[in-house]
């Protein structure tokens, strides 16, 4: 059995409008777990029904086999970084760090070696004695960060802690959460909207849309293997067309042409027909006409440069397509090219 | 620079005609003549023996001071956690909530002190004193609920839900992380509330009885009848208490809003 597992949960704020419906999620100890997804699919809201500041109207949550849907946030044990860091204006960094150990009743020569211990941990050990309004976003998200860590929660959870700091710094930052998240082997839930920021951190990340995960998995296989087409467009894939099948390990275009598509061998199910789906990047355009399997013809409508290449988007047969091509050989808008789909880049979902 | 040449002269005169009535009320306490007069003969500190001799004086200023002492601390007692409640209710309703608790400073000060005395004293037969503490409470109320509810919205909640999470329970959160970070709020309408009951006219006319009188209103009587400087005496003390509390708040405020 997993160690944190949430069955069924339904939550609707009016008992109309779902926010969640039928969740289901299953975090194995000391796993760093994202949930990701655009503002408004409910993972937010599934990380406050885990903190216990949302009641659902069904299901159930259970920690380490313990059922806690009903248990009070404060006797959860739980950590939880916030975006605004939520420090206590009024009180140091150290009794920022301390606060949860002081409701604990821990003796005061403890309590100071375990908030200092914390405090080195996190690199904050000389702002000690500072108050929050004197300290840096960056400084401000550690205390967050070393208050939530200093109770060793069962749990940690937190909400886009790194959205309100600049570029340079959440990538350290976020690193930082890694290393620690794995030296303390706290289990951890991390919500974002990153895309980036979520598959460089996460063990696994569930992707959210309208209140259901859409797929949960390694990033690795969620990068290679989408597992619908909203998951294949959050995750970079532009090109989308229809594909039927026509005999074993084969298929046909809209336009009845053949396709040859690698990963046909793993869909073997009696399915007949997917969308097959490609990255800008994995396409490959050539000058001259080449006649042949997977490959299209198509003018260019509207080229754009993107730094490192150029993307064209191409009015073909089976519609638009869109593709990223070094910058070596340049083809001018209206010109016809080619583009040819690798098989072992085509994915179907 | 013409421009703030004008508007230099206009706040000139604004501060003038709110000062120079004040100043000359303080000329005036000083004077020996039996009835205010200005500029003033001579210089005695009489009025100053006689207001504090006199007992009608003293026994409403110090009931002025109970009452607004009393009615302020019962205001906050429930003006706070009404404003908590109010900064956590849906949009839906918190609009109506919100005016209704604020009600009592739309309607006319003597309204309300007629609708009370018509409850108060005529159907209830209440006490002076508690009738003028209810009254003096209710329209204190809304000030606190305004100026708690004001500091309570630049709070951010997500700091009372980390406590919550770190293991605090509710009350104790709000103990220990609410209330200090609206401190200045509550000082503030502490202040407002308590100023407000101490000068209140409309509401006090109607529910002082007999030998039970706040200050304004025996103020008030008394200039009906004699024009002597002791009420500008009375004022002068009212004034220098009124700097010196202003002076603490200052101070106190100063210092908590640097450690904000």
């Amino acid at each position: 059995m997993s160690y944190a597992v949430l069955e069924n949960i339904r939550v609707s704020y009016d008992g109309k409008t779902p926010v969640l419906t039928d969740l289901n999620l299953s975090i194995e100890r000391g796993e760093l777990v994202s949930l990701l997804g655009a503002s408004g699919c409910g993972k937010t809201t599934t990380l406050r029904v885990v903190g216990g500041f949302i009641e659902p109207r069904a299901g159930r949550f259970t920690l380490n086999g313990v059922d806690m849907t009903r248990t009070a946030v404060h006797k959860r044990n739980f950590g939880l970084v916030f975006q605004s860091y939520a420090l206590f204006p009024h009180l140091t960094v150290f009794e920022n760090v301390a606060f949860g150990l002081k409701l604990r009743k821990i003796e005061s020569a403890s309590l100071k070696s375990r908030v200092m211990a914390m405090l080195d941990i996190t690199d904050l050990g000389a702002l000690a004695n500072r108050y929050p309004r004197q300290l840096s976003g960056g400084q401000r998200q550690r205390v967050a960060l070393a208050r939530a860590l200093v109770v060793e929660p069962q749990l940690l959870l937190l909400d886009e802690p790194l959205s309100n700091l600049d570029a340079k710094l959440r990538l350290s930052m976020r690193v930082e959460i890694k290393r620690l998240q794995k030296k303390l082997g706290i289990t951890t839930i991390f919500v974002t909207h990153d895309q980036e920021e979520c598959f460089s951190i996460s063990d696994r990340v569930a992707i959210m849309d309208k209140g259901v995960i859409q797929q949960f998995d390694t990033p690795e296989a969620i990068y290679s293997h989408p597992a619908n087409e909203f998951v294949a467009r959050f995750v970079g894939f532009t090109n989308f067309f229809n594909l039927t099948a026509s005999g074993t390990g084969r298929c046909l275009n809209n336009l009845g042409e053949e396709m040859v598509i690698d990963e046909i061998r793993n869909h073997t199910g009696g399915q007949t027909s997917w969308t097959g789906a490609i990255r800008p990047d994995d396409i490959v355009l050539t000058g001259t006409e080449v006649s042949g399997t997977n490959r299209l013809t198509g003018s260019v409508e509207v080229r754009t440069f993107l730094g490192k290449s150029y993307q064209y988007e191409l009015e073909t047969k089976l519609g638009r397509v869109v593709v990223n091509a070094p910058k070596d050989s340049i083809f001018e808008p209206g010109t016809l090219v080619c583009a040819h789909l690798p098989s072992d880049k085509i994915v179907l979902c | 620079m013409r421009k703030s040449v004008g508007l230099t002269l206009i706040a000139v005169v604004v501060f003038l005609f709110l000062t120079v009535p004040l100043i000359i009320i303080t000329a005036t306490a000083f004077g020996e003549a039996s009835t205010i007069r200005f500029p003033i003969q001579g210089f005695t500190l009489k009025w100053f023996t006689a207001t504090f001799a006199s007992r009608s004086f003293m026994s409403s200023l110090g009931l002025s001071f109970a009452l607004a002492s009393y009615a302020t601390l019962l205001a906050l007692l429930v003006g706070i956690p009404a404003s908590y409640a109010l900064s956590k209710t849906t949009f839906r309703t918190n609009p109506r909530l919100r005016a209704f608790f604020l009600s009592p400073t739309f309607v006319p000060g003597i309204v309300v002190g007629y609708a009370l005395f018509q409850f108060l004293v005529i159907q209830w037969r209440m006490p002076v004193f508690a009738g003028l503490l209810l009254g003096h409470f209710l329209v204190s109320l809304p000030y606190v609920i305004r100026v708690v509810g004001a500091s309570l919205e630049q709070f951010d909640f997500s700091i009372e839900e980390v406590a919550w999470s770190l293991g605090c329970n509710k009350p104790k959160a709000f103990l220990k992380v609410v209330l200090p970070n609206i401190g200045s709020g509550i000082v503030a309408a502490f202040m407002l509330s308590f100023i407000n009951s101490f000068n209140n006219i409309p509401v006090s006319m109607f529910l002082t009885g007999p030998g039970v009188s706040t200050l304004p209103t025996t103020l008030m009587n008394y200039i009906e009848y004699s024009y002597d400087p002791s009420v500008s005496a009375i004022s002068v003390v009212l004034m220098g208490v009124t700097v010196v509390l202003m002076v603490i708040v200052e101070r106190t405020l100063g210092i908590g809003s640097l450690a904000k």
